[in-house]
């Protein structure tokens, strides 16, 4: 398969690339989802929550080179076998890079590690996801915007994963800037890498020689995500483009959607001050820091 | 052919001559979710392997 801008053997077939063309191909959509979508105003300094995983290592590299005033925050919930070696790699790239990043753990912040705190009866990426947001919101509060690497595959899981939970009040909340709730302590959250497929997106970190390694987190392999995306990548395998178009569907959806749905005031938690559905929050009643 | 699946973390030795798209569909494995490489040349699917040849199978799943 040879490259279909110059005669290059392809290393993508989606789209057919050589490498020094799919290099460009994948900084162009990010510039483009940066500037069209209007993720970042020029004195704004970004937050990058940072895994050590390829989407988190790539989205801090090209934030970095197109935006440079950035800065890492890693969380370390305690992942006994896993975490270990992705905040290793996270560490690495921000030292060749000269990034700033600080990292913060689930033992300082609730008192117990992620392994620690789970139960038979949870579903660990429920229980780590609450968690992990009230600590990133918490840091993220120091900058403007935080970034995250969500990828197109997160985001087609997360439309069907609503849709078919019936979970029709976090519909408007997706998008490559989400944000239908205003609070002054959230902080607004980006997406630069919205619009590539997570193994577009595998395939530049691997192009680019940045040593992170592919690994699953443990703990995701048996989650109701991981049905969902192995279903999406069997239709995508039979019919190419159904991510692509399941994400823009939803985008012509979401802004319908957003004034549908009233964005009424929220309370805060009385414990952590975080936005707040009832008296506590999710993160408080997950930890069991609260007696309800 | 040894076939490395860094996923799974086996290795299996095979008698395979085709291409990269005929030996996940032997394996099973969805073309989607991996890229395959050899010698650190990333193959695309209509590239043609033979029994000498030593690949790994990425899976370009993570999450988490």
């Amino acid at each position: 398969m040879r490259c279909k801008k110059c005669t290059a053997t392809a290393v993508s077939e989606n789209p057919v690339l050589c490498k020094k063309h799919f290099l460009e191909h994948v900084e162009e959509v990010v510039h483009h989802t940066l500037v069209s979508r209007r993720l970042v105003r020029k004195a704004e300094k970004i937050g990058v929550a940072l895994s050590g995983g390829k989407d988190s290592i790539t989205l801090l590299y090209l934030l970095n080179k197109f935006h440079r005033n950035v800065e890492a925050i890693a969380i370390d919930e305690g992942i006994h076998g896993y975490r270990e070696k992705t905040l290793e790699d996270a560490k690495k790239f921000c030292r060749k890079h000269r990034i700033r990043m600080s990292i913060h753990s689930f033992r300082d912040e609730f008192g117990f590690s992620l392994d620690q705190r789970l139960t038979k009866k949870d579903r660990p990426c429920s229980v780590c996801g609450i968690l992990r947001r009230n600590v990133l919101n918490k840091y993220a509060r120091a900058f403007d915007k935080l970034a995250t690497g969500h990828n197109m595959d997160d985001e087609a899981q997360a439309i069907l994963m609503n849709l078919l939970r019936f979970n029709w009040e976090a519909l408007p909340r997706g998008g490559p800037k989400p944000g239908i709730i205003r609070d002054e302590a959230f902080v607004p959250r980006i997406k630069p890498l919205y619009f590539l497929t997570e193994k577009q997106v595998a395939l530049y970190a691997l192009l680019m020689g940045f040593g992170v390694g592919f690994a699953e987190c443990p703990n995701a392999r048996l989650s109701y995500r991981a049905f969902v995306r192995d279903l999406l990548n069997e239709y995508e395998s039979q019919h190419p483009g159904t991510k692509e178009k399941l994400v823009q569907f939803y985008l012509v959806l979401q802004s319908k959607l957003k004034t549908k749905v009233s964005s009424a005031p929220l309370s805060h938690c009385l414990r952590c001050g975080m936005p707040s559905k009832g008296d506590y929050c999710a993160a408080c009643q997950t930890a069991r820091v609260v007696v309800n | 052919m040894k076939v490395f699946i860094e996923r799974t973390k086996e290795e299996k030795d095979l008698r395979f001559s085709g291409t990269v798209s005929s030996l996940l569909k032997k394996l099973k494995i969805n073309p989607v979710a991996v890229i395959v490489t050899r010698k650190d040349e990333v193959l695309t699917q209509d590239q043609h392997i033979s029994d000498n040849d030593r690949v790994k199978i990425l899976s370009v799943i993570s999450g988490g």
